[in-house]
């Protein structure tokens, strides 16, 4: 940026540009490795029971580690959700899209992802979804094997159901 | 002003590359292990507080899910300092003379393996003037080192002297990263990294973390068999310019010192934090410590350096002695900033 | 559970900043990009390189700007045989600090010496400005050994 000769400098440009060779650290492999496999894999809390996914090896509200794995459906109900109108920088999708607070059948915590394939405004709490997995050739180590998620047509979840999960 | 001490110390080991475990996998066992020596769950600490730096492994707001090693819920009394470990350790003494809690948990988490931990410390640095220019942090120690060279003051053999008593002391120390007992003369022999410091001057790149729990009064009487009492602390900051600070002395940490009233009486040991080999004759000059006193017996922050975490760890160390009975009255010194900008020194009674 | 192999991955952090950098560091830069280097003088009389806001000992607001020379003396330095990425020279560099004739304090930059034999404290360098200049501290594109001007 080239400023006028005659005018103050008023501010200055400092970009910083770091690197990183990030790890992901043994429960979140896991996690991503069973991807691969199109399976979803869960961690539960030896004291309160409670089933986390993706797992980050410990127990938030413990603070100890979780170290038995459980296999979770690739269903669940949507607890909440938002559609979103404003397209952010880098983002592909069509607007408007919903991203849903996802919980998992056997989970007890939500994670984002889309829920697609039924129109925006029909989106509600407590409906059940299921994922659906992009082609197997395209799967990697990523929650981006899921597509997105939609409606299964099941009855929605009742409200009690969901309402210690939001 | 109450009393308080440190009743636990735990720490992992440091390592160059915790390739496998994420921070709060790092931290979990240490907080753990802390607890369990100091003979607490999680449901008696009254106040928990951190230090750590998001920059270090690249996670924003990493010390929020570091949470996750402790077990926020019910929800706690928290707080989090940007320094190390041992500033967060002078929160938690500030806070417990409130009197309303009797219990702090202290913990520090430093991955710097991830990144490139001699760049991005420029980051700490005045960000019109002199972060832009990208000077490393070996770079500005080696010019303070060069002050001190060019005062007479010392020579690149005493320099050599202090990490070869370093590196010899660590092989006792099994948390310690770097150990061996090559002597001053060969150590000498080596390049340069960046004149006038050589790699045995400079601290390892450490992953690592480390707490500690604090406990005033009867707490303290109850959980610990020799509690290592906080008879002094003080911490002191000097100018952020570099050009401004006198780099061949330390204002900050004979300010701190006196304060915590370290030349009240010998200690019979004393754990500095100094990154770099010249800085602990700084510190030593500045603090008043004579040839009698074992100085970092751990090996100090040139056999392991968890960024965050090292000055964490000269406290722990410190009280670990007096908690073992081999010291009656120990000194713990911390630093943050380039060139040892910022100072903390703890002196620690049985 | 069975031990994997863990995974990782390159990240990039990076932030854009653009800073405002107010009158006094705001005067700096703006001699800088004019090939002029100002100071501040302190609350005890000394003249600051690079100027600030606040005195660094009585925080007393200081606006009284001097000018000082585009050479000086070194006061400290160290040899970088191995440049970072993003430092100032990619070939082996001197970091110094530079007390500029006029001034009291001493400000960093790189010298552009070429070898290590050439750098000792006391020498004397002179600024080495970049032909296409902003307001920003790399106008100065490094310090050089003065005789070799």
């Amino acid at each position: 940026m080239s400023q006028v000769a005659s005018e103050p400098v008023t501010a200055v440009e400092t970009p910083i540009r770091l690197q990183y060779r990030y790890t992901a650290g043994h429960a979140t492999t896991r996690f991503l490795r069973a991807l691969t496999e199109g399976r979803l894999l869960g961690q539960r809390c030896p004291r309160c029971r409670k089933v986390y996914v993706p797992p980050r090896g410990s127990c938030p509200t413990c603070g100890v580690p979780t170290d038995e794995e459980v296999p979770l459906a690739d269903r669940g109900i949507v607890t909440s959700f938002c559609i979103v109108n404003v397209p952010f920088v880098g983002h592909a999708i069509e607007m408007p899209y919903v991203a849903a607070s996802v919980l998992l059948d056997g989970a007890d915590i939500t994670f984002q992802h889309l829920v697609q394939e039924i129109p925006a405004a029909e989106v509600r709490m407590g409906m059940r979804i299921e994922a659906v997995w992009a082609p197997r050739e395209e799967w990697g180590p990523s929650l981006e094997n899921i597509r997105h998620f939609r409606p299964t047509g099941e009855p929605d979840a009742a409200f009690e159901a969901y309402k210690e999960h939001l | 002003m109450r009393d308080v001490a440190v009743v636990g110390f735990a720490q992992s080991p440091s390592v160059r590359r915790e390739d496998s475990r994420n921070e709060v996998e790092m931290l979990m066992p240490v907080v753990e292990e802390v607890l369990a020596e100091s003979g607490m769950g999680r449901e008696d600490i009254g106040f928990t507080v951190s230090g750590s730096c998001d920059y270090l492994a690249g996670v924003p707001f990493s010390f929020v899910s570091a949470l996750d090693a402790v077990g926020a819920w019910p929800p706690i009394q928290e707080s989090h300092v940007e320094m190390d470990g041992a500033f967060a350790l002078y929160e938690a003494w500030v806070r417990l003379q409130h009197g309303d809690v009797d219990t702090a948990l202290v913990y520090a988490f430093g991955k710097s393996s991830p990144g490139s931990l001699r760049d991005l410390m420029a980051l700490q640095l005045d960000p019109y003037c002199l972060a832009p220019l990208w000077p490393d942090a070996i770079s500005l120690a080696a010019l303070q080192a060069r002050v001190l060279l060019d005062s007479g003051r010392i020579t690149e053999a005493d320099m050599a002297a202090v990490a070869a008593r370093s590196r010899r002391d660590a092989r006792d120390n099994p948390k310690a990263q770097v150990s061996g007992d090559r002597p001053a003369e060969t150590l000498l022999e080596e390049p340069y990294l960046v004149a006038p410091l050589r790699l045995h001057d400079c601290p390892p790149v450490s992953d690592g973390a480390a707490a500690v729990v604090l406990a005033a009064g009867d707490a303290a009487r109850r959980t610990s068999a020799r509690p290592a009492w906080i008879r002094g602390i003080d911490h002191r900051i000097e100018p952020q310019a570099l050009g401004v600070r006198d780099l061949a002395h330390s204002p900050s940490t004979a300010r701190a010192a006196q304060v915590a009233g370290a030349g009240r009486g010998p200690v019979d040991v004393a754990e500095l934090h100094a990154p770099f080999s010249h800085q602990e004759l700084i510190l030593r000059e500045a603090i008043g410590i004579d040839g009698g006193v074992a100085v970092n017996p751990s090996g100090g922050a040139l056999a392991a350096n968890p960024m965050m975490v090292a000055g964490l760890i000269r406290v722990g160390e410190a009280a670990r002695r007096i908690h073992d009975g081999s010291a009656g009255r120990a000194l713990a010194h911390a630093t943050s900033g380039p060139c040892l900008q910022q100072n903390l020194v703890c002196v620690l009674e049985a | 559970m069975a031990v994997t192999a863990v995974l990782s991955a390159d990240h990039v952090l990076e932030y854009p900043y653009k800073r405002s950098v107010g009158p006094v560091i705001g005067r700096f830069l703006t001699g800088l990009r004019d090939g002029r280097i100002e100071g501040i003088r302190g609350a005890d009389g000394r003249v600051l390189v690079p100027p600030v806001e606040y005195d660094p000992f009585t925080a007393a607001p200081l606006d009284e700007f001097v000018e000082v020379g585009s050479s000086g003396v070194v006061t400290t330095w160290c040899w970088v045989a191995e440049p970072r990425p993003q430092q100032p020279l990619e070939r082996p560099f001197a970091w110094a600090l530079i007390r500029l004739d006029g001034a009291d304090t001493a400000m960093l930059h790189a010298v552009d010496a070429g070898d290590i034999a050439r750098m000792r404290t006391g020498m004397r360098v002179a600024v080495r400005w970049r032909t296409e200049r902003t307001g920003h501290i790399r106008d100065i594109e490094s310090f050089v050994p003065e005789e070799r001007r």
